[in-house]
């Protein structure tokens, strides 16, 4: 063990003694990433930490007490008896139906608008700002808009459609509304990556698949697709992250309702931690949530990489 | 449109809340024969402020119009007293509920504020706010000089930390256009079960669905509240330990709501707000809501409509309100003159709100209630004679938590995804829950 130590010790000092003349170059990365560094520690890394450690216990920052109750909390969330279990994992499959809905959709429909888009013609700016002007309005003022919009028994939509349908009463109408009007309202930040990655596909490559023969299915499948798979991962590991993150749709446009079938793990989250100050809990099944959602990322960057080889 | 939103923002706030009570909780014995130690608050009694000039911040959720109408009273204040300089903050009732606390956690919480009665236990249980004990007992207040259900509710673990401002009920809104056009007279809303009934039923032969049940908190839950204590029920017993809402009388109330549905009384699928909307486009005729949909109302000049205290379907008389009451928060540093100036302004406001009740509210003192000016606003005075059938939730804390559940079962029952005995079956046995873990958290 010490002789390993020396030997170590001996070659680092062989390094330093080599590196000697680019010794502040060896410090300038770590330079560079300090700034960021420290903001994300502070804002990240410690809160991460403290939350963890907060989900040890029942904590109300507020209540001199906090016993710490070990992994209570955690086992709360897989004992079918307790008060939170039923309430979370049906918040928790809420938040799934909406991301397996929401997802492929917005990862399909600002494509087509992207390469809609990417084409010349007359009016192309305005259409590009058209497509892009819902994201600009905070989920407040769209959760209110389609709320008056989709009224099963007021609202524009069913006045204008022959049918009538429970917009935001009902399921599966309301995840429709949810799904829809998400699509509506963030489909142009999509469009906008994926237009930024078109403009970064080489025109030879275009034109070579046109010497070659190809048509305009296989210019998209071999030329347009394999362009865009860097910005591709970046989209879809976003967007699914953004789709488990939905809180202001729902909380505004269904309020939960039918019964509290549309309350997504965030909403529960917030409510338990927030209105029923039971940080600890709150925070272990924001733990939960975090495992999920690293999982499935890691999935998606397995996937990306499998496909680069 | 605005205004009914901001209104019901204002109590909103804490989503499960919905203010309600225990019928028991009403005998309890006054506040005032036991009083235990005044903390931090056991400042000599301030009737009258003497000290140097002090500033006092006073925060609230009157985002509504009824902020101008406090904001007017502020003023007045000062002007009256040139010592004391208090400046008013507003913010969302949801994020007021939330910043308050974590302001006082870091020493810069305000020295003044209003909170709705079901916050008024989980924040004094918290520490948020201080007892109000001396101020009452140097006024000499009795339970009264306000309503004793109002004033009792202000009381947690038999100290007092808050003094009522307002009641806000309950009532029964009608548009006098769809009553006439159903057969109706509109000079004669219906004020028991039987007329009830019988004009739906009217109504609805003329092709109107005359009674929209809302399945929402606002203000479907607090209906239900309403019906479940007019047929004799409590939601909670008196110790917060079990939920009572499941038993006869609260499937009796939404039994009651959800028959409007299955006979075509109301449509189905109501939205938040739908209505009270359709009330105002003229496509519904009754609407239990809240005192705050008066000035709403006003503003629709070509609108025909009435409002009366809310007709006794059940047993008894009973509505919902909710309250504003003032509390004092809890500082890093004791300050005796801003304690006192504290108060001084409480007493003020308290006094002086006449002007406060014209913003669509009915005035807990009784001495203001019972004045002819009270008497002269004739909604707000139709509203305010349900003073004495008003209910609140057993003061508790966290309390609302476990009203989430009752909220979600009325959704359930409305909305036709669960039978009424059974949507309040579930919910009780979450709430029992709830209440289980909250005695833990808060020790009993």
């Amino acid at each position: 063990m010490a002789a390993d130590l020396a030997v170590r010790e001996q070659a680092g000092t062989k390094q330093r003694a080599a590196g000697r003349p680019r010794r502040t170059g060896a410090l300038t990365p770590y330079l560079y990433v300090l700034p960021y560094f420290a903001v994300f520690a502070t804002f990240v890394l410690a809160p991460a930490v403290y939350g963890l450690w907060i989900s040890l216990h029942d904590w109300d920052y507020l209540l001199p007490g906090k016993p710490f109750v070990g992994l209570d909390n955690y086992q709360a969330l897989f004992d079918s008896s307790s008060a939170v279990f039923d309430f979370f994992w049906e918040s928790m499959s809420a938040t799934g139906i909406f991301t397996v809905l929401s997802v492929p959709l917005l990862l399909a429909v600002p494509l087509l608008i992207a390469l809609m888009l990417n084409r010349s013609f007359p009016g192309r700016t305005f259409f590009r700002a058209v497509y892009f002007a819902p994201y600009v309005l905070g989920v407040a003022v769209i959760g209110v808009l389609w709320r008056f919009l989709l009224d099963p028994n007021l609202g524009l939509v069913n006045a204008i459609l022959p049918g009538s349908a429970p917009w935001t009463t009902a399921l599966p109408w309301a995840w429709i509304s949810l799904v829809g009007v998400t699509v509506w309202w963030t489909l142009g930040f999509n469009a906008v990556i994926y237009l930024a990655g078109l403009q970064d596909i080489p025109r030879e490559l275009y034109e070579a698949a046109r010497i070659d023969g190809g048509g305009k299915w296989a210019e998209f499948r071999h030329v347009t697709l394999p362009g865009l798979r860097p910005v591709l991962l970046f989209v879809v590991v976003n967007t699914i992250l953004l789709s488990a993150n939905m809180f202001g749709q729902s909380y505004l446009i269904t309020q939960g309702a039918p019964g509290t079938e549309t309350r997504t793990a965030i909403m529960y989250i917030a409510q338990v931690g927030l209105r029923d100050y039971k940080m600890g809990s709150a925070a272990a099944m924001s733990y939960l949530l975090t495992v999920c959602l690293l999982i499935i990322s890691a999935f998606v960057f397995r996937l990306f990489r499998e496909k680069d080889a | 449109m605005n205004l009914q939103f901001s209104r019901r923002g204002l109590l909103a706030l804490g989503a499960g809340a919905g203010g309600a009570v225990l019928l028991g909780a009403c005998g309890d014995s006054g506040p005032n024969e036991k009083v235990t130690g005044g903390g931090q608050n056991a400042a000599p009694a301030p009737t009258e402020y003497t000290g140097p000039n002090v500033a006092l911040a006073f925060w609230n959720g009157f985002t509504g119009g009824d902020g101008p109408f406090m904001k007017k009273l502020v003023d007045q204040f000062n002007t009256e007293h040139p010592t004391i300089k208090v400046s008013m903050n507003t913010y969302q009732w949801a994020d007021y509920y939330q910043k308050t606390p974590a302001a006082v956690a870091t020493g810069n919480g305000p020295d003044v504020g209003i909170m709705h009665v079901d916050h008024v236990a989980t924040n004094a249980a918290r520490g948020v706010i201080l007892p109000l004990e001396d101020l009452s007992k140097a006024l000499n207040f009795k339970a009264e000089d306000f309503s004793p259900p109002v004033w009792n509710a202000g009381v947690y673990n038999n100290t007092r930390y808050a003094i009522p401002l307002d009641v806000h009920p309950l009532g029964f809104f009608y548009n006098k256009t769809v009553m006439a056009k159903g057969g109706l007279d509109p000079e004669k809303p219906p004020t028991n079960n039987e007329e009830y009934l019988a004009a739906l039923e009217q109504m609805k032969s003329k092709g109107i669905q005359g009674d929209w049940v809302t399945p929402f908190e606002f203000t479907g839950s607090m209906q239900f509240q309403s019906l479940l204590w007019q047929f004799g029920g409590q939601l909670f017993d008196d110790q917060a330990s079990k939920a009572l809402f499941a038993e006869d009388p609260g499937v009796q109330a939404l039994t009651w709501m959800t028959d409007h549905v299955k006979n075509g009384w109301s449509p189905k699928n109501v939205a938040q707000d739908a209505d009270i909307v359709a009330l105002r486009n003229g496509k519904n005729a009754f609407n239990w809501n809240g005192i705050w949909t008066i000035n709403t109302l006003k503003e629709d000049k070509n609108l025909e409509w009435g409002v009366a205290p809310l007709p006794q379907i059940g047993t008894q008389k009973a509505a919902w309100a909710g309250s504003h009451q003032f509390v004092q928060f809890k500082q890093k540093a004791k300050d005796d003159n801003k304690l006192t100036a504290g108060k001084v302004f409480i007493n003020w406001i308290s006094q002086h709100s006449i002007e406060w009740a014209k913003g669509g509210q009915v005035p807990a003192r009784a001495e203001i209630r019972n004045s002819a000016e009270f008497k002269a606003l004739p909604e707000q005075s139709a509203i305010g004679s349900q003073i004495d059938d008003l209910h609140f939730l057993p003061p508790k804390p966290g309390i609302a938590d476990a009203m989430a559940t009752v909220v979600t079962s009325i959704n359930e029952a409305v909305l036709g995804r669960k039978e009424p005995a059974k949507a309040l079956a579930d919910g009780a046995a979450k709430a029992n829950q709830i209440l289980e873990q909250n005695a833990k958290k808060y020790g009993g």
